[in-house]
């Protein structure tokens, strides 16, 4: 048997954000569905009232009252203001990470996602998360523009392979729901699909027990040691580069005087780019590796770089020489 | 009906019947005519052409996803089909369409001009469009392209493997075909009007022309730059757009949609033309509002400049810049709420006619309005992160351009057949046309915003189990609304033969297109007009005219 349930207007809500998207479309379907059912019944109306037969072959002539026209600009535009405003909302609270977010790292390529745990769990396609938890996704793209999309938690946000970008949810429901890719990335871009499995929190320790290589973290310390990153960027003050402990979130002096925050993307330009930017006190004289460090290794060496606790009171960058 | 011929009339009274048609024969009195009634007919030609080939993409595509798994093309094959039918469909029909079909037969005749302002400019335009069209034709049959219309980077640039130049290029010539008709009409309405035809005495059909003419003037050159950018990094990898290089893929979309969100103003603003001499003529009343709905086709066309990153709100702009863009996308919706709402005001009162234009007017305005609100959905920052890149997107477009430009466009030459060919077309078929092309129209898309909210992406040829049902009945709307397009092409080409002829104002409408015999003279008209009338002064006229004439 057929129930209206079968025939949903809009996916589950499984996430925090949800019910605030589904209360500003249904406000717009509303209003403006009134307003357009109003309007085809207006002019089915006048259409038929206003027929031409034989006695109705010319139109009367009338002046019309010009507050009419005011109405119909005035009225619309302050909906639309309105409307603004909720949407403006929305979008800002979309784009504000909450506090304690677990923190997931994703690669996109074609034709398919990577998705890294801190503790080091790899997986394709699949991410299991912990449900009423915040997740923080940061992701690069390791060819072309694709877009992460959630749509039973109703977000998504463009994976760019220029630099990296954030997003959040909070599942509020276990269950398993769809990710989809949703920016033309080319021949399987419609495969470029895969489930998260949003998991009661002690199932998800049990799951996150089940095996991993070590932690991103450790596992870019690893990396750290490969590249020789630590024959300059040495613990203490004595290497040629500037000493990384407790540089993420800290505020950097460039050497143009400028200053900034020392967030991934500027971590990630430092080792694709490092001429981009030189920290005061030092020469240009890292190395690039762009095309020895691919997407997933970058995510490694972030999360290291993270994890590294800020430096004892008296340390200074030293005078080049 | 006599059996008398056409031929034999021409002999008895040649003064009388020799109009723009049959004052010259041959191939070449087309192929290099200066007469913008026959340029206007050489691109009725090309772009129906160019609007079959883009249906059976669409069509193919829609027998494709009758099915969740993708079983009856490739993937390639699905991608070019989707990106073929983006780029026929907006570059070789919409943009052309209203404009170098209806705006070069009739806007001249609608100012009292013999003809535009460079004849010779407008035979250039067309024969732009038509090398355009031939590079896209041959890109199509050597294997086609799959970057979607939009080329976005550095799938474009580095990853493709599909005639990407080939076609760039094409959309690069093609796009001087549209400048220069923008220039021609801009310069013919400031400086060819008749004696007497003030700026408010104008249709509005020509105030729509003159704002659509100022958008291709001022942004396709835009699209220009941004496709020979695009293929100097294909060809050269300078580094624009690759971040590997210090570009910025993100640039890409900048400099795309400066261009294509006016475009799409290109699109509308002349459907809205045609809207507005339509519902006048079959009101037997000037618009209410006349200075309003004049003056919101300039200010769609500047607003239309301002909102461009609307496409981009998921794309890693800045809150604040997403912020500012949907804030002005909210006030271009002002201007197109006015001109609803003065159409429909303008039916109280009047003397409404049920004819075939008329109805696809109505359904315009029905649909138009439509997508015009769930325009207002998409420019809600916040909703919009849910429902950008899905399904709902592309349902939001075609209300506009199909329902909207479309139907408008096929209300125009329905409304100006009898104008440009002397001949009726059979009033129930067209009406019939008319009805299926507006219920299979919504059984095809009003399921697609469903879809869309229901996650469906876009540009899938493959899709999850769940979406089936609505797209079948996608499938089954898009099947009617074909045999709704083939209608008009079948009895329109037969009226050409067998229609009734028609006098020389067979709507009892009021403008100088209507004064002027069915076909028109060479030159428009027997002697220049000298306009002493308001706009659409339906009581003087019909008045003067003595009868009204009823078809």
């Amino acid at each position: 048997m057929m129930l209206l349930t079968d025939f949903p207007l809009w996916p589950e809500q499984a996430s925090t954000i949800a019910k605030h998207t589904d209360a500003l479309y249904i406000m717009l379907l509303i209003v403006c569905g009134t307003m357009s059912v109003l309007i085809f019944t207006t002019i089915f109306v006048l259409a038929i009232l206003y027929r031409r037969r034989p006695d109705n072959q010319l139109a009367q002539e009338q002046e019309p009252p010009k507050s009419l026209e005011a109405t119909w600009i005035i009225l619309p535009f302050i909906f639309f203001m309105a409307t603004f405003v909720w949407g403006a909302w929305l979008y800002f609270r979309i784009a504000r990470v909450p506090d304690n977010a677990l923190d997931i790292y994703a690669t996109g390529r074609q034709w398919m996602w990577k998705f890294q745990h801190a503790s080091g769990q790899r997986e394709i396609n699949e991410l299991h998360v912990p449900v009423n938890r915040p997740i923080r996704i940061t992701m690069a793209s390791e060819d072309v523009i694709h877009s992460l999309f959630f749509p039973y938690f109703r977000v998504k946000a463009d994976v760019l392979p220029s630099r990296y970008r954030t997003m959040w949810f909070q599942a509020t429901r276990v269950g398993r729901y769809h990710i989809f890719c949703a920016e033309y990335c080319g021949t399987l871009h419609s495969g470029m699909i895969g489930w998260v499995d949003v998991m009661e929190p002690t199932d998800y320790q049990k799951w996150l027990a089940g095996g991993a290589e070590g932690s991103l973290a450790s596992q870019g310390q690893t990396l750290f040691q490969k590249y020789a990153c630590n024959t300059c960027h040495t613990e203490d003050a004595t290497g040629r580069g500037p000493v990384l402990s407790g540089l993420y979130g800290s505020t950097v002096t460039l050497s143009n005087n400028a200053t900034m925050v020392a967030d991934e993307n500027y971590i990630r330009e430092s080792i694709l780019n490092p001429q981009a930017k030189i920290v005061k006190g030092f020469g240009p004289i890292m190395p690039t590796f762009q095309g020895q460090v691919n997407e997933d290794d970058l995510l490694k060496l972030l999360a290291y770089v993270r994890s590294l606790a800020a430096p004892r009171a008296g340390t200074l960058p030293k005078e080049p020489k | 009906m006599t059996s008398v011929t056409y031929h034999d009339v021409r002999l008895m009274e040649p003064a009388k019947t020799r109009n723009y048609l049959n004052v010259d024969y041959g191939a070449l009195s087309w192929l290099l005519t200066k007469d913008h009634k026959r340029i206007g007919i050489l691109y009725m030609i090309s772009i129906s052409i160019m609007f079959i080939l883009g249906g059976f993409f669409a069509m193919m595509m829609r027998l494709e996803l009758l099915t969740p798994e993708g079983d009856l093309l490739t993937s390639d094959t699905y991608n070019k089909f989707f990106t073929l039918h983006g780029i026929i469909m907006i570059f070789f029909f919409l943009i052309p369409s209203i404009p170098a079909v209806l705006g070069n037969f009739i806007l001249p005749i609608q100012l009292g001009a013999k003809d535009l302002a460079f004849p010779k400019l407008n035979l250039l335009s067309w024969y732009l469009y038509i090398i355009g069209a031939f590079i896209g034709l041959l890109v199509v049959i050597t294997g086609g392209v799959d970057t979607g219309w939009t080329f976005y980077t550095p799938f474009s640039t580095q990853y493709s493997n599909t005639h990407v130049l080939g076609t760039t290029f094409g959309a690069f010539i093609v796009g001087f075909s549209s400048i220069l008709t923008g220039l021609n009409f801009i310069v013919t309405i400031h400086r060819m009007r008749a004696p007497g035809l003030t700026w408010y005495r104008l249709p509005l059909f020509v105030w729509a022309m003159y704002a659509t003419s100022l958008v291709q003037l001022l942004a396709t050159p835009v699209l220009a730059i941004t496709l020979v950018m695009l293929m100097i990094e294909r060809f050269l990898h300078v580094g624009i757009f690759d971040p590997a290089l210090g570009g910025d893929p993100l640039l890409f979309q900048h400099m795309f949609w400066f261009y294509s969100h006016p475009a799409v103003y290109i699109m509308i603003l002349p459907a809205m033309g045609v809207a507005s001499e339509v519902v006048a003529a079959f009101t037997r009343k000037k618009i209410f509002g006349y200075t309003f709905v004049a003056y919101s086709s300039l200010a769609i066309a500047f607003l239309g400049f301002l909102v461009w990153a609307h496409h981009m709100f998921v794309a890693g702009i800045s809150v604040y810049s997403a912020m500012i863009f949907s804030f002005l996308s909210y006030f271009v919706a002002v201007p197109s709420a006015i001109k609803v709402f003065n159409w429909t005001a303008t039916l109280y009162k009047g003397s409404v006619s049920w004819q075939t234009p008329m109805l696809y007017i109505l359904g315009f305005i029905g649909l138009f309005t439509m997508g015009g609100v769930t325009g207002l959905f998409l420019a809600a920052l916040g909703l919009d992160v849910h429902v950008t890149d899905t399904y709902f997107i592309v349902a939001h477009f075609h209300y506009i351009m199909v329902g909207g430009a479309v139907m408008a466009y096929f209300a125009g030459i329905h409304y100006w057949w009898p104008k440009m060919t002397g001949r009726m077309y059979p009033e129930w078929w067209a009406r019939l046309g008319a009805l299926l092309v507006f219920v299979g129209f919504n059984l095809t898309f009003f399921p697609q915003f469903i879809l869309g909210y229901l996650g469906m992406p876009r540009r899938y040829h493959a899709y999850a189990p769940e979406f089936q049902v609505l797209n079948v009945m996608s499938t089954a709307g898009a099947s009617i609304l074909a045999v709704g397009y083939a209608l008009p092409l079948v009895y329109l080409l037969w009226s050409l033969r067998f229609g009734r002829k028609a006098g020389v104002n067979p709507w009892g409408a009021v403008g100088l297109e209507w004064t002027t015999s069915s076909p028109p003279p060479k030159d428009n008209f027997h002697e220049t007009p000298v306009v002493t009338w308001e706009a659409y002064d339906y009581p003087a006229m019909l008045k003067a005219m003595g009868d009204t004439q009823n078809v």
